[in-house]
């Protein structure tokens, strides 16, 4: 036998789930990046107020709160996979208050623009790119939101098997790139454009 | 040669005995429905796209009689506009991408040893939801009126430009089952190029390293990862044109600061990829068909690999090229020329290394191998056309032009529907377990290539001679005359081409003689299997070894691995 033949003894492929999780992040990426570019394109070009810099203000409690359930998502999991199952739930549960802070915080502020500012979506094209980048990252944090809570409901009632930490991991890897959308989108809408 | 391939004493058996083997017409309906199994979904991609194909045929049809001679009112000019429309959007979109699917669907899980795809429902959601795209599009015709009684069909050309759709130009909703329809269609594209990639990526049998895969399967790859990053700005797309119609957003209105060439971008960011997504999977079939028809491995398999993912590459960097006439700066020019240019360059490494294939090969004249030979010459055209086309002073002479439509209809006809021609004659043994019938084959190749290039040809004339694409009709005198005529003749060549492929398809289906499970004598796994494969496809997993596992099984003392 030549080297050749011996060579395949162990036989390893990529988990099925990892691979599709990523490929989903590539393609909603590339959804992002399309609306992003819409952003930046149309800053500064509105016809008629209110402009970026009359009515944004810097999101910092929301900012906050969403990057830091990233850290406890985290936390979540190591206590999952230390055994720790009360610990899992607790800073499982309070992942979902910091996203449900967030998406409270979006809709406060967008009830602001709406209603004591007069901006819409039918405004200008500021209203039309501001509303359809954040709505579509607040879609997307429903979503994780739904996931999450679906996850905390059947882990209390006993139906998570103890060998789908894989599954959860999953989801936090979509909740991660939901964050790491919004530094993207803060950046963008409330650092770059707040001086238009 | 394998001697199992033809057995002597086997009979033709009477076609009722067929049907009964294969089960009633309500138990294959609900087979159909209710299925998750690769194969099934694959031919169910493939039959349905070749249905589409057939009304988007027709549609091309009454589109040639009308320009046939000047000054005829065979159709209406906003009839002419949703058929040239819904020709358009069809062909790419419910013709090109699920037969390429269905393919797709089919051949890799067997090509990589594998017991179906990695999400079975996944790929059932993504047939129907592409099938329902289809019918969406086409009830425009029935429900697109609405409350305003006004237009039917989407008529806004298939990259609807910008402001046509807007709701002052477009009234009714037929803007709308387009954009629907697109929207819909563009989730199932995703949904299944993830699914695609995860099955190549994580299910391949043992032995089965990157490296070995069939190049089918490399194609394929490389092909959905195009399709989910060029799938989300068509999407993008669908939803900004939503949000201007029903809600009042200004993306593309111009009135408001808006910008109808923002939509171009968005367009062609996904229209550019688009064309390699259909034109990769015609490079698939071929490298598969040529190799195997010239009893010789692939010449240069790294650099196919290499030039394929070359290509994907700078296929994400030219789009701008469809926009050279809308005033980009000069360096925006130049770039996009330049990068459009580039593709020229992986593209020839194909077309040499195909030829490097076939070489001092043995070659087998058979259908497939027709089709694909074909397929060279004309797609070569195609390039050489479209080398033209990249040059932004000549496309500012020719953009929009007859010229353009020929150029195109030499890629997407004589570059992928050749190649999909050749696939379905390769794989129909494997599929459905007979052998397509030679003689209805040849007539079919003969007068579909004769009339592909009568019919196509004379357009790139008279594009040179002005005629502008998309016109329903045009005076006498411009020296059009002619030119038109010939086109139109030529389309009568390619449906008769067609109706023998139709007739070869169901005669074989009933007459064709039995295939056996390897009748081309080829090398890659789904010949391992029996044909039609059971549902489980291999019964035992095979290990590979080599580029052409089923070499090495059938060729014990000369393996392809001592060499490799």
């Amino acid at each position: 036998m030549t080297t050749a033949a011996a060579q395949p003894t162990e036989w390893k492929l990529p988990s099925t789930r990892k691979v599709a999780v990523i490929t989903l992040i590539v393609t909603e990426s590339a959804l992002f990046t399309i609306f992003l570019v819409a952003y930046l394109f149309y800053m500064g070009k509105s016809l008629n107020p209110p402009f970026p810099s009359q009515v944004l203000e810097f999101p910092l409690l929301a900012t906050i709160a969403l990057l830091s359930s990233s850290v406890t998502i985290v936390f979540s999991e190591k206590a999952l996979h230390a055994g720790k199952k009360g610990a899992f739930h607790l800073w499982w549960a309070i992942t979902i208050a910091l996203g449900a802070y967030f998406l409270w915080f979006t809709a406060m502020e967008w009830k602001h623009l709406i209603f004591e500012r007069d901006l819409t979506l039918a405004t200008n094209v500021f209203g039309t790119t501001f509303y359809s980048l954040v709505g579509l990252h607040a879609s997307h944090v429903i979503i994780g939101l739904f996931l999450l809570t679906l996850v905390l409901v059947l882990s209390l009632l006993g139906k998570v098997p103890a060998d789908h930490t894989e599954h959860l991991e999953m989801i936090s890897w979509y909740w991660h790139f939901v964050d790491a959308i919004w530094i993207v989108v803060v950046t963008v809408v409330y650092i770059i454009s707040i001086r238009y | 040669m394998n001697p199992d391939t033809f057995d002597p004493n086997f009979q033709i058996p009477a076609p009722e005995r067929i049907g009964e083997e294969r089960g009633s017409l309500t138990r294959i309906i609900q087979e159909l429905v209710f299925t998750v199994d690769h194969k099934k979904l694959g031919l169910m991609y493939i039959g349905s796209g070749l249905i589409f194909f057939v009304v988007a045929g027709i549609m091309a049809t009454l589109i040639r009689i009308q320009l046939a001679v000047p000054r005829n009112d065979f159709l209406e000019p906003d009839v002419f506009n949703r058929f040239f429309t819904m020709h358009g959007t069809a062909m790419v979109f419910l013709v090109g991408m699920p037969i390429i699917f269905g393919f797709a669907n089919y051949l890799v899980p067997l090509m990589i040893g594998a017991r179906d795809m990695a999400f079975p429902r996944l790929n059932a959601f993504g047939f129907w939801v592409f099938f329902f795209s289809g019918l969406l599009l086409y009830f425009s015709y029935l429900g697109a009126p609405g409350l305003y009684a006004a237009g039917s069909a989407p008529d806004v050309g298939w990259f609807a430009y910008s402001p046509l759709t807007a709701k002052a130009f477009s009234r009714g909703h037929s803007t709308d089952y387009w954009t629907l329809s697109l929207l819909m269609g563009g989730i199932g594209s995703i949904v299944t190029s993830i699914n695609i990639i995860v099955t190549i990526l994580c299910l391949r049998c043992k032995g089965m390293i990157l490296g070995r895969m069939p190049l089918f399967v490399w194609l394929i790859l490389v092909v959905a990862f195009l399709v989910i990053i060029a799938m989300p700005p068509l999407s993008a797309c669908q939803i900004m044109l939503i949000l201007d119609r029903f809600a009042g957003a200004k993306f593309f209105d111009t009135q408001a600061g808006g910008s109808a060439v923002l939509w171009q971008h968005f367009f062609w960011i996904f229209g550019h990829p688009e064309v390699y997504i259909l034109i990769l999977p015609g490079f698939a079939i071929a490298s598969e068909v040529i190799p195997v028809f010239s009893r010789k491995p692939i010449f240069g398999y790294p650099v196919m690999v290499a030039a394929s993912v070359m290509i994907a590459f700078i296929s994400l960097g030219v789009w701008a090229h469809h926009m050279f006439s809308v005033g980009m700066t000069s360096i925006g020019n130049t770039f996009f020329a330049i990068s459009t240019l580039l593709v020229a360059i992986p593209t020839g490494i194909k077309i040499f290394n195909w030829i490097g294939t076939m070489y001092g090969g043995k070659l087998r004249f058979e259908l497939p191998m027709l089709f694909c030979l074909a397929f060279l010459f004309q797609f070569l055209i195609a390039g050489l056309t479209g080398v033209m086309l990249a040059i932004a002073p000549f496309d500012w002479q020719l953009t929009d032009s007859y010229f353009v439509v020929a150029h195109f209809h030499y890629v997407l006809i004589g570059g992928l529907l050749f190649t999909i021609f050749a696939g379905i004659y390769y794989w129909y043994p494997k599929a459905l377990g007979r052998m397509p019938d030679f003689r209805l084959g040849l007539l079919h190749f003969i007068l579909f290539t004769v009339g592909f290039h009568i019919t196509f040809f004379p357009q790139h004339i008279a594009g040179f001679l002005g005629m502008p694409r998309r016109i329903y009709t045009y005076d006498t005198g411009r020296g059009w005359d002619i030119w038109n005529l010939i086109s139109s003749i030529g389309v009568i060549f390619q449906a008769a081409g067609i109706l023998f492929f139709v007739i070869n398809l169901i005669y074989s289906y009933v007459w064709g003689k039995k295939a056996g499970d390897d009748p081309w004598d080829a090398w890659s796994l789904e010949w391992a299997t029996t044909s039609p494969p059971p549902s489980y496809n291999f019964e035992t997993i095979p290990e590979v070894r080599s580029r052409r596992p089923l070499w090495d099984l059938k060729h014990p003392d000369d393996p392809d691995w001592k060499y490799e």
